[in-house]
């Protein structure tokens, strides 16, 4: 795709001068050379960035009070945080295979892709048993609600994306695809699930280290 | 989420190349563009009745949906207003509890704030006209779309069942400040506040799902030749709304969901230690300006939200209606972009008066003051624009000049309050609710209405009635100054707001006694005013005159679709391509005092456009 001018730069253009007019009736009307969901998925990972950041900052003010007490992390997370490590290893070989046009690998990487996003969430519920059979409830510490309020929101993030896994999934199952929308959605989901491991290790450093 | 239907718009007309009064001119150099390399917008077909009406995925019936839904809750929150001032200037009557008024003002802020102004401009007028003046057949996801509306219209159902549930709705003021807002004692504080906390969870859903859609659009979508810098202010206006929202709604979210956790949980985000009614409650530690400032964070911008789709909006009705290009454009365009970045850095000064340090007060003062300076820029281009234009003094003009109008004189009320030291005084006031009734209800209402005079014959292809409209347009105007005037007299004399009754306190003057009667009447005529206008779209929409081909004249693309109101795929076989800006009013040489966008050079040989 063409070369775009950056947006910022943009408003500076005269649109009324004529040497000006005939540079933009060529114009294809697109401001970014990237797609319309490209664009979307972005949009969607500022939104979320934007509620992550609120809430840490909102932490980081709330853990300064006196009554806030250091939360244990359960080794069990440790091993959720590998499974989720693998899940986005897997989702970026899922997207060479795309790339490569191999439905069998993309068959099976999106399953295990699938299989992986599904344990993370089972895994993050039973760290959630533990935490509460061993009297860690949210109203007991404010350190104890950031950690179920993160996981919470981060969990809820992971559960949007499957809804987009799961449209992939079925429609590669029922063969209505078209193989460059699928490689382009492939990509797209990638992203996302790779944004998702990032925020995760800024949530588990945060809740680790303070 | 990509699109992929197999079809594509079927041809609907093939006339699409005749444009108002100008020729159609056979290709000559000057026209030349190269072919399209972009495929079409893939597009939803709906094959039955309630996927064409009910479940759309056609942006101006989604845009349509929103108003209706929208202006159906502002009517409730204008009910509501009429019971408040009934019960200020008549507390004798013993209309309403105590309670009973807290929750009034509540609601009826929250409505008019959130439901109302935010959905009508971005919603309503952000999917009726993106997409029209983008030059594009729909939104970039169409199914996203439908669910926002959806999403939209459940939010509206929680908040208004709270006034169903035991306790009725929230009384807590629509800042909803913790602790009160959860604390017993305050009207609502268990059912009532926690389905107005899931109700704005809900609408940030819903709204962040449509602004993926206006950003998307008005960047990726556009047509052939529509460069951002020939997009009409209105389009400017709505999409850095948008991109606003992106960065503040957040805010909202985050509150809502910790605050719903404080009441349902018992966490202690916002709640410190509480002795409530001789008991000591759960809650330690908790800080409740942690939330003021992740409101205000959301609450500032929020009125830019409003304030930018009604700047844009503007722009374009008085460059139409003078026929004369907008003054500045590009100044304009800045302008909206600057505003846009500064309100993230005026939130404190909301909260003056919450302990804060004075330094940290005097900073954003001074960012306060900043921000006057684009808004000043856009005052005086509309009315640069104006000078020497070719006025005409149509029902959209009237509103656009009352809005002008009424923005400096509240803007001017912003600046005294935006000052620590005169905030102080005044905070807690009349003062206050004068200010800002004025610049963020009077100012954007009369926006409204004047868009919805503009746009009507698009949408239906009849004009509203213009009797009814100038009668409409006058008590409005006129009306809420005397409602509103009074108040900025009140709050200098020391009257506060949010008591619920104050005839014999010694705060009362005999003098704002009797104002506060006269506001009171002056409100139930405008209110009812209001009413005519309602009558005015309904009967106008079935037997108002029927409306020529783009009856202002207009330049931008939503007038220059092949049938009016457009059709499916608006543009029928071909989309159009854009050859200039949307102000080429008056242009020495040219046959009409305007020219559509879609022109071609050599349609307008003669034209010469004056150099910058």
């Amino acid at each position: 795709m063409i070369e775009k001018k950056s947006i910022f730069k943009s408003i500076f253009e005269k649109p009324w001068e004529q040497s000006q007019a005939l540079k933009d009736n060529n114009h294809d009307g697109k401001a970014l050379s990237i797609t319309g969901s490209k664009l979307g998925v972005r949009y969607i990972m500022v939104v979320s960035t934007v509620i992550f950041s609120l809430l840490i900052v909102s932490y980081s003010d709330r853990m300064l009070v006196h009554d806030w007490k250091i939360m244990p992390e359960p080794w069990l997370l440790w091993v959720n945080t590998v499974i989720l490590v693998l899940n986005s290893y897997f989702f970026h070989k899922t997207k060479i295979a795309a790339d490569n046009i191999n439905y069998t690998k993309i068959k099976k990487g999106l399953f295990i892709v699938g299989f992986l996003a599904y344990s993370f969430l089972i895994g993050q519920l039973i760290v959630w048993y533990l935490l509460i059979s061993n009297d860690y409830y949210a109203a007991s510490n404010p350190a104890n609600a950031y950690f179920y309020l993160f996981t919470t929101v981060h969990g809820l993030h992971l559960l949007g994306g499957l809804i987009f896994w799961a449209r992939i999934t079925s429609k590669l199952l029922k063969g209505s695809y078209n193989s460059e929308n699928l490689r382009h959605n492939i990509e797209l989901c990638a992203i996302y699930w790779h944004f998702l491991l990032c925020v995760w290790f800024v949530l588990f450093g945060l809740m680790l280290f303070t | 989420m990509h699109d992929d239907n197999e079809y594509k718009i079927e041809a609907k007309s093939d006339n699409v190349s005749d444009v108002g009064t100008f020729e159609s001119v056979t290709t000559s150099d000057v026209d030349y563009l190269p072919p399209k390399e972009i495929p079409d917008q893939d597009l939803y077909h709906s094959h039955s009745w309630w996927t064409t009406y009910v479940f759309s995925q056609d942006a101006k019936y989604i845009g349509i949906q929103y108003a209706f839904t929208a202006i159906g809750t502002g009517l409730l929150g204008l009910i509501l207003s009429w019971l408040m001032r009934m019960q200020i200037a008549f507390p004798g009557l013993g209309l309403l509890e105590p309670a009973a008024y807290y929750q009034f003002v509540t609601m009826h802020g929250m409505i008019m704030v959130v439901y109302l102004l935010t959905a009508l401009f971005l919603g309503g007028f952000g999917n009726l006209l993106i997409p029209l003046m983008c030059g594009s057949r729909d939104m970039a996801f169409p199914y996203v779309n439908m669910l926002s509306y959806w999403m939209f219209l459940i939010a509206v159902i929680v908040l208004l069942a709270s006034f169903f549930v035991p306790g009725g709705p929230t009384g807590a003021g629509w800042t909803l400040y913790p602790p009160q807002a959860i604390t017993a004692g305050t009207a609502g504080s268990n059912a009532g506040i926690t389905l107005m906390l899931i109700s704005l969870v809900l609408f940030v859903a819903g709204f962040t799902m449509g602004g993926l859609n206006y950003i998307v659009t008005t960047l990726q979508y556009r047509t052939q030749g529509m460069t951002l810098m020939r997009l009409p202010l209105t389009v400017w206006g709505i999409f850095t709304a948008t991109v606003l929202a992106m960065f503040a709604f957040p805010a909202l979210l985050v509150g809502c969901i910790m605050m719903t956790l404080d009441n349902v949980l018992g966490t202690s985000f916002f709640m410190p230690t509480i002795i409530s009614m001789g008991e000591k409650l759960g809650t330690e530690g908790g800080s409740p300006i942690l939330f003021q400032h992740l409101f205000w964070f959301f609450g500032h911008p929020e009125v830019y939200i409003v304030a930018l789709p009604a700047f844009g909006i503007v722009s374009d009705l008085i460059s139409i209606h003078s026929r004369k290009t907008i003054f500045g454009y590009r100044m304009m365009v800045w302008a909206i972009v600057g505003i846009g970045a500064l309100s993230f850095f005026v939130w404190a000064h909301h909260m003056y008066v919450s302990g804060m340090s004075p330094w940290f007060g005097y900073f954003f003062a001074t960012t306060t003051l900043i921000i006057a300076v684009p808004t000043a820029i856009k005052v005086y281009n509309w009315i640069l624009t104006l000078w020497k234009g070719n006025i005409q003094l149509t029902l959209p003009m009237l509103f656009a000049l009352a809005f002008v109008v009424t923005f400096v004189n509240g803007g001017l009320t912003g600046i005294f309050l935006g000052n620590v030291t005169v905030d102080v005084p005044l905070s807690d006031t009349y003062f206050v609710v004068a200010h800002f009734h004025m610049v963020m209800g009077i100012a954007p209402i009369l926006v409204i209405f004047g868009a919805i005079y503009h746009w009507f014959p698009l949408i239906t292809g009849r004009m509203l009635d213009e009797g009814m409209g100038r009668i409409h347009f006058w008590v409005t105007f006129i009306g809420s100054y005397l409602i509103y005037f009074p108040m900025h007299y009140q709050g200098f004399v020391g009257v506060p707001r949010r008591y619920f009754e104050i005839y014999d306190s010694p705060y009362m003057s005999v003098s704002g006694l009797s104002l506060n009667a006269f506001i009171t009447v002056a409100a139930l005529i405008v209110g009812a005013t209001q009413l005519l206008f309602l009558y005015n779209l309904i009967f106008s929409a079935r037997a108002g005159k029927k409306a020529e081909k783009n009856p202002w004249k207009a330049n931008s693309l939503e007038w220059l679709t092949p049938e009016m109101p457009p059709g499916h795929g608006n543009f029928g076989k071909e989309l159009p391509k854009v050859y200039r800006w949307a102000y080429d009013f008056g242009v020495p040489g040219a046959k009409e005092d305007y020219i559509p966008q879609t022109t071609p050079p050599s349609a307008v040989v003669g034209s010469k456009v004056e150099k910058s």
